[in-house]
C-alpha cells in the first residue's frame, strides 16, 4: 500500500511575488513527483515538540527533487506568517504528499481548458499552465484571474510572456490599472463568457480560490451550461472574498 | 518528535485534548467540495436507503421532518486540518431511519446529488453516532454546506459527512468513494489521524 511520509525539506530559494505572497523552492529528498493541481501539507514544529499542518498547493511541476510552493500572508495566521516572513534559506520544514486526486491536469488530456483563479487560487492552476509548457501540450487553455488589485498578481513576468494557446484574461475587483476597458468589480456571467469557452466545447473547468469566490464562479459556469462533472473546485481558504 | 523549523513557535491555540493531533481551532465555517453545488428542489428531493436484498426505504421531505428530530451539539473534523468545535445541528438520527431496515450486511455506501460517494462501515453509522442533518445553528441548511440534507457523521473526518445526501447503499462489500479513491483514507478516524492512504 502507498503511503505517505514526512520527509524533511529545505528552503534554497525564494522569490517575492508580491508585497505579501512569496514562492518558496524546496529541496525534498526523496521526493515522488506529482501531477499539476495536487497539493501537500507542511509541518512545523518548534523546538518543544509543538507542531502544526496546513495544505498548500505544488506551484509547479517537481524538478527533479525540487518543488515550489507559493504562500500569500493571511494575518494573524499561525503557518503562513512564519513561511512568508520567518523562514530563510537553508532551514528546514517537513512535508508529506502528493495528495488529491481529482483537481489534477494530466499532459495527455486533450480537452480545451478553462483555469478561473481568486487571487491565490492561481497557485495549482500555475502549476498546470507550467505543467503544458513543460509538456509541449497544445490544449488550448484560458485562465480567468481574478484580482483585488494590479499589485497582487503572482508569476507577474512569466505570465506577461506571450505563450501560444494560453489567452490570460485580468479582472480586477477593486482596483483597475489605468484605462482598464473593465470596471472593478466582482466575476460576473459576462466575464465568463466572454473569457471562457462555450460549454459546447465541454472544457475542463478548473476554479480555484477563496470559498466565496469559488462558489460564485462554479454556479456561474453552471449557469452558461457547464455539465458540473467539468467543473473541479479547490476552495483554499474559509474565508469569503 | 519531528525535525524542528527554526523560528517557528506557533499560535498554541485553545483546543487542548479536544484537538485531535495535526488539528486546529477554526471559529469559521470553511467549505470543502470538489465541484460546484448541487441545486436540490425540496419537493422532488428525496433519500433512500437501499438494502441488499433489493429493498428500498425512501422518505419524501416532508416525511423525513416529520420524524422526531435531534438537536446534537458536536466537534467536528476537516481533514484540511481545521476543527470547529459545539457546532449545533437538527436532524434525525439514522437510528430511526434504519428501524424498519432489516440487513445483515457491514458496509454503506453513502450517495449524494451532484454525484459525490463516500463510504464507511454500517455500525459508523448506528447507535447515536449518525444524523441526517438539516438544520445548523438554528437556520436551513446552507446549499454550500450541504443543503438541504447532509449526513451527519462527528466521529469521522467530515468528508464522511456527505453532503446533499440522497440515499445509502448497503453493501456486503466495501466500496471506496471519492476521496478514498483519491487518496484518502478508506475510515478517516481524526484520532488516529488518517487522513491518507496507508496512515
Ligand atoms: C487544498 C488546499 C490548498 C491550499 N493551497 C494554498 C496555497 O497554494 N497558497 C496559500 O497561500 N494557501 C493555500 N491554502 C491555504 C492554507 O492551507 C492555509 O489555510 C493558509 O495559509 C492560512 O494558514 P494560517 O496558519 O496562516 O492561518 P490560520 O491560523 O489557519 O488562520 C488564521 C485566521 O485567518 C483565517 N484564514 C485562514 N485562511 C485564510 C485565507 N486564505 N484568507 C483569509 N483568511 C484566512 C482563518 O479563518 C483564521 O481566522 C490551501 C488550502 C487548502 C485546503
Amino acid at each position: 500500500m502507498r503511503r505517505l511520509i514526512w520527509r524533511a525539506a529545505t528552503l534554497v530559494e525564494v522569490r517575492a511575488e508580491t508585497a505579501t505572497a512569496r514562492t518558496l523552492v524546496l529541496d525534498v529528498p526523496g521526493w515522488p513527483g506529482h501531477l499539476a493541481g495536487q497539493h501537500l501539507d507542511v509541518r512545523l514544529t518548534a523546538d518543544d515538540g509543538y507542531s502544526a499542518q496546513r495544505s498548500y498547493s505544488l506551484a509547479a511541476p517537481a524538478d527533479g527533487e525540487r518543488i515550489e510552493l507559493t504562500v500569500e500572508l493571511v494575518d494573524d495566521g499561525e503557518v503562513s506568517p512564519y513561511l512568508t516572513e520567518v523562514i530563510e534559506v537553508g532551514d528546514q520544514v517537513e512535508v508529506r504528499g502528493p495528495v488529491g486526486g481529482w483537481f489534477v491536469w494530466r499532459p495527455e488530456s486533450r480537452a480545451p481548458v478553462l483555469l478561473v483563479a481568486g487571487g491565490s487560487g492561481i497557485v495549482p492552476l500555475m502549476a498546470m499552465i507550467r505543467a503544458r509548457r513543460l509538456a509541449g501540450s497544445r490544449t488550448p487553455f484560458r485562465l480567468l484571474y481574478s484580482l483585488r488589485d494590479p499589485g497582487r498578481r503572482y508569476y507577474a513576468a512569466e505570465l506577461r510572456r506571450p505563450e501560444p494557446g494560453l489567452d490570460i484574461t485580468y479582472l480586477y475587483t477593486r482596483t483597475t490599472p489605468e484605462d482598464w476597458p473593465r470596471k472593478a468589480g466582482r466575476v460576473m456571467l459576462g466575464d465568463l463568457a466572454e473569457s471562457g469557452w462555450p460549454a459546447d466545447f465541454e472544457p475542463d473547468c478548473y476554479v480555484c480560490g477563496p470559498t466565496g469566490f469559488v462558489e460564485v464562479a462554479a454556479d456561474l459556469l453552471l449557469d452558461l451550461g457547464h455539465a458540473p462533472e467539468h467543473v473541479r473546485t479547490e476552495r483554499f481558504g474559509p474565508s469569503g472574498g | 518528535m519531528g525535525i524542528i523549523s527554526r523560528g517557528f513557535r506557533g499560535r498554541r491555540t485553545e483546543g487542548g485534548d479536544r484537538l485531535p493531533p495535526g488539528q486546529y481551532l477554526e471559529h469559521g465555517f470553511p467549505v470543502l467540495s470538489a465541484g460546484p453545488t448541487p441545486r436540490v428542489p425540496l419537493d422532488r428531493w428525496e433519500f433512500a436507503i437501499d438494502t441488499e436484498t433489493g429493498q428500498t426505504h425512501r422518505w419524501t421531505w416532508p416525511e423525513l421532518t416529520a420524524l422526531p428530530a435531534e438537536t446534537p451539539t458536536v466537534d467536528i473534523h476537516c481533514v484540511t486540518k481545521w476543527s470547529k468545535f459545539d457546532t449545533n445541528w437538527e436532524g434525525v438520527s439514522l437510528d430511526t431511519l434504519f428501524e424498519d431496515v432489516e440487513t445483515s450486511v457491514e458496509y454503506a455506501q453513502v450517495y449524494s446529488y451532484g454525484g459525490y460517494t463516500t463510504n464507511l462501515p454500517l455500525e459508523d453509522l448506528l447507535d447515536g453516532k449518525a444524523w441526517l442533518a438539516y438544520r445548523y445553528d438554528g437556520e436551513e441548511l446552507e446549499p454550500r454546506h450541504g443543503g438541504p440534507v447532509r449526513l451527519l457523521v462527528p466521529h469521522l473526518y467530515f468528508w464522511k459527512s456527505a453532503k446533499w445526501v440522497r440515499g445509502i447503499r448497503l453493501t456486503n462489500e466495501d466500496w471506496p468513494g471519492f476521496w478514498e479513491t483519491a487518496g484518502y483514507h478508506n475510515y478517516g478516524d481524526p484520532w488516529r489521524e488518517q487522513r491518507y492512504e496507508g496512515d
